[in-house]
């Protein structure tokens, strides 16, 4: 069949321009996002095995158990989960995965922050504008709907191989539902509440931060919860496109047949999601 | 500062001309037609633009409870929304303090909701990710005080309202009538002139609602504020108001006191919304009296100028006073007045009746109906201050005032009272 448009052509030479005309500003996001990966990583890989897992004991210790951490109902409430992390984290440990999982946690982390940092302020910005909503609806539709692998086209094409564009289609991928929950959060405030704020006299900035913010935050915690998992499920296909961790350890299983390997670091991966899924989990119950 | 005075020296806080609000996107055009008579339907219907509120005109007196009344629909919460410019007026002035709200600039009017104006919600509007008595501090947070200074003026307030010990509670855990007096306490710690409350007690259930009727109208007579109070139920209005406005359809139907509205209806549909009232309890010795009644002086006028006075009049007693003052002293009757004649008594005093009951011009008439009863004679109403003698008030026109609603108590009366003189 011959073909009547050429989309693709078009979007070619657009993503071609762009390259072109403002690759100063790929390769600040290049050195930026590099660099926080490189040290982030360094300083957690920095830290000693069993202070890590400590930490991660008490942080998840306390997201469970919150006011009654000092008490016997604290230790039914987070008991579970501190028993899965010690569990968890050493089996990554002792199956020689800790680097790679530290790697994985970093690009999670920094894609998500990103994600986080666009998405909320553009979710803010739906929720107040009926014309910036229009726009939006049908973008983060699009987003959603596209293979997740698309996004790693342009992404290698302005980034070159390695973790930059494996944490820019991670972010693409993933900042929809902070948009989306930021937004239905900030939209859901009861409308009395506002108008009491108004009527006091309170200015738009007060209103979003002394009430709508506040209000929406469960909301926008589940956001934070769902950007992290959908960070998390990235990892993989980010590797595809030279991004460390466990991902890569995934995709060379993949590659080399090796089921033993391939086994060990999707669990590993598992093992991570559990982890930060509960943990933002508690978070955002806890502020409901 | 100029102080708008009104026709009976008051101070007027807040001045309402020619108000008018239009809901919809053609505005201009149901303006136009609003201008030339056309009527709410007829605008809804050709502009699509509902008529909130159509030229309003009132005035607000300093240190009133002015109660705003009418079916839901009819554009109450437009009004009152519109003082505090929570709602934009399409036209029309809003007078505070003689200035003109409506023409404030953006920091002015946040002034004017932070300092002047505070407001108490149906929905009561809390926060409820904060305690309770960082509900009742919000307003001076949002004003930017101190904590520790609006801390303490929302716990005087909430105090005020009867709700201490609660300060660490949230609202979650209240019951509505608990709520609402944090919504109280939270206009109340701003400490503004005005005060807004739409429909402020409507959504608690009745005792809950009467005994917060009760507290509102205990807080008012310590800190006076000018009240504008939102209400669709005849009785609020008349337990809380000073003066009530009854509106329809965005339209001002009457402006008056409950007593006024009652006796003097304006319009039918005033007439209407008041029918179910118990006349009893507001109708009061004031409308009721006939005013400057006939009266002898006690020392002036003697024996045979109180008889001519009788005979003129053609009845056979008349009320008498002291001669400066006008104090009500009591009654004389015609029979004693001619003995003392006959034994050439030059005063009025021996023959004086001062065993009567007299009662003040804010008497009910159920207040009253009790005095009358066994007696021949009408009742004396007196001003608070001097004594002085107002007005009569027939038992007659007690009995009819009362048996409009037929009582048999009031029945028994009614026979009793056809026996006796009329005055
Ligand atoms: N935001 C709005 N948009 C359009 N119409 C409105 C709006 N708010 C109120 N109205 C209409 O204005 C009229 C008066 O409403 P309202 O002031 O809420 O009445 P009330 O408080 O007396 O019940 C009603 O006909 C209502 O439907
Ligand atoms: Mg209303």
């Amino acid at each position: 069949m011959s073909r009547i448009i050429d989309l693709g052509k078009y979007i070619e030479i657009g993503i071609n321009a762009l390259e072109e005309n403002f690759s100063f500003l790929w390769r600040a996001i290049d050195d930026g996002i590099s660099w926080t990966v490189d040290n982030l990583s360094e300083l957690l890989l920095s830290i000693p095995f069993v202070v890590f897992l400590l930490i991660v004991v008490l942080l998840a210790y306390y997201a469970k158990a919150g006011k009654m951490m000092f008490k016997k109902e604290g230790l039914k409430k987070g008991g579970g989960l501190v028993a899965f992390v010690v569990i968890g984290l050493f089996l990554i440990y002792a199956m020689g995965y800790w680097e790679d999982a530290m790697c994985t946690t970093t690009l999670v982390l920094v894609a998500a922050f990103i994600a986080l940092v666009l998405g909320i302020p553009i979710g803010i910005l739906a929720a107040k504008n009926r014309t910036a909503d229009i726009i939006i609806r049908p973008i983060l539709d699009f987003m959603q709907t596209m293979p997740a692998f698309v996004y790693l086209i342009p992404a290698i094409f302005f980034f070159s191989v390695g973790d930059t564009p494996g944490v820019v289609a991670t972010v693409i991928f993933s900042l929809p539902p902070a948009v989306r929950l930021t937004s239905l959060g900030i939209r859901s405030v009861p409308n009395d509440v506002v108008e009491a704020g108004r009527a006091f006299g309170a200015t738009e900035k007060q209103i979003l931060y002394k009430i709508e913010l506040p209000l929406a935050m469960p909301t926008i915690l589940t956001g934070v919860n769902q950007v992290i998992l959908l960070a998390l499920s990235m990892v993989v296909i980010a590797s595809m496109v030279g991004a460390r961790g466990l991902g890569s350890v995934v995709y060379q299983g993949i590659q080399q047949n090796d089921i033993a390997k391939g086994f060990e670091s999707g669990l590993g991966i598992v093992i991570l999601a559990i982890i930060l899924d509960r943990i933002t989990q508690s978070f955002a119950n806890k502020k409901g | 500062m100029t102080t708008m005075k009104s026709d009976e020296d008051k101070v007027v806080k807040l001045r309402v001309e020619d108000l008018t609000l239009i809901f919809g996107k053609r505005k201009k055009e149901a303006l136009e037609m609003l201008e030339k008579g056309a009527s709410k339907a007829e605008i809804l219907q050709k502009t699509k633009c509902t008529v909130g509120i159509s030229k309003a005109n009132f005035e607000v007196y300093e240190g009133e409870v002015f109660v705003v009344m009418g079916l839901s629909g009819s554009g109450k919460s437009t009004l009152i929304r519109c003082l505090n410019r929570l709602n934009e007026p399409t036209a029309g002035k809003v007078f505070f303090k003689d200035e003109d709200i409506t023409r404030k600039g953006n920091r002015e009017l946040l002034n004017i909701r932070r300092f002047e104006m505070s407001m108490v919600f149906q929905t009561f509007g809390l926060l409820p990710h904060k305690t309770i008595l960082e509900n009742a501090a919000f307003g001076l947070e949002l004003r930017g005080e101190p904590k520790e200074e609006r801390e303490k003026k929302a716990l005087a307030a909430l105090e005020t309202v009867g709700l201490k010990g609660y300060e660490e509670h949230y609202p979650s855990a209240m019951s509505g009538g608990m709520q609402q007096r944090v919504g109280l306490a939270r206009a109340l710690a701003n400490d503004t002139e005005v005060l807004l409350m739409d429909e402020a007690f409507s959504a608690l259930d009745p005792l809950i609602k009467s005994d917060m009727q009760d507290k509102l109208l205990q807080i008012q007579e310590k800190v006076q504020k000018t009240i504008v109070f939102i209400t669709h139920d005849l009785d609020e209005a008349i337990k809380l108001g000073d003066r009530i406005m009854i509106m329809k359809d965005g339209i001002i139907e009457q402006i008056g006191s409950a007593e006024e509205i009652l006796t003097h209806p304006a319009s039918e549909y005033v007439e209407a919304f008041v029918e179910k009232v118990d006349r009893k309890t507001i109708i009061t010795a004031e409308s009721l009296m006939f005013p400057k009644p006939s009266l002898l002086r006690v020392k002036k006028d003697g024996p045979m100028r109180a008889i001519r006075k009788m005979q003129t009049e053609g009845v056979k007693f008349l009320p008498v006073v002291e001669d400066e003052r006008r104090t009500f002293l009591g009654y004389v009757w015609l029979n004693d007045v001619l003995e003392l004649a006959e034994k050439k008594e030059m005063s009025l005093e021996k023959a004086l009746k001062t065993e009567v009951p007299s009662v003040y011009s804010d008497y009910t008439v159920e207040e009253m109906l009790p005095l009358i009863s066994g007696n021949n004679y009408p009742l004396a109403v007196v001003d608070k201050q001097g004594g002085r003698l107002l007005g009569l008030v027939t038992q007659t026109s007690l009995i009819i005032e009362a048996t409009r609603y037929g009582d048999e108590e009031v029945k028994q009366l009614i026979k009793k009272a056809n026996k006796t003189n009329r005055l």
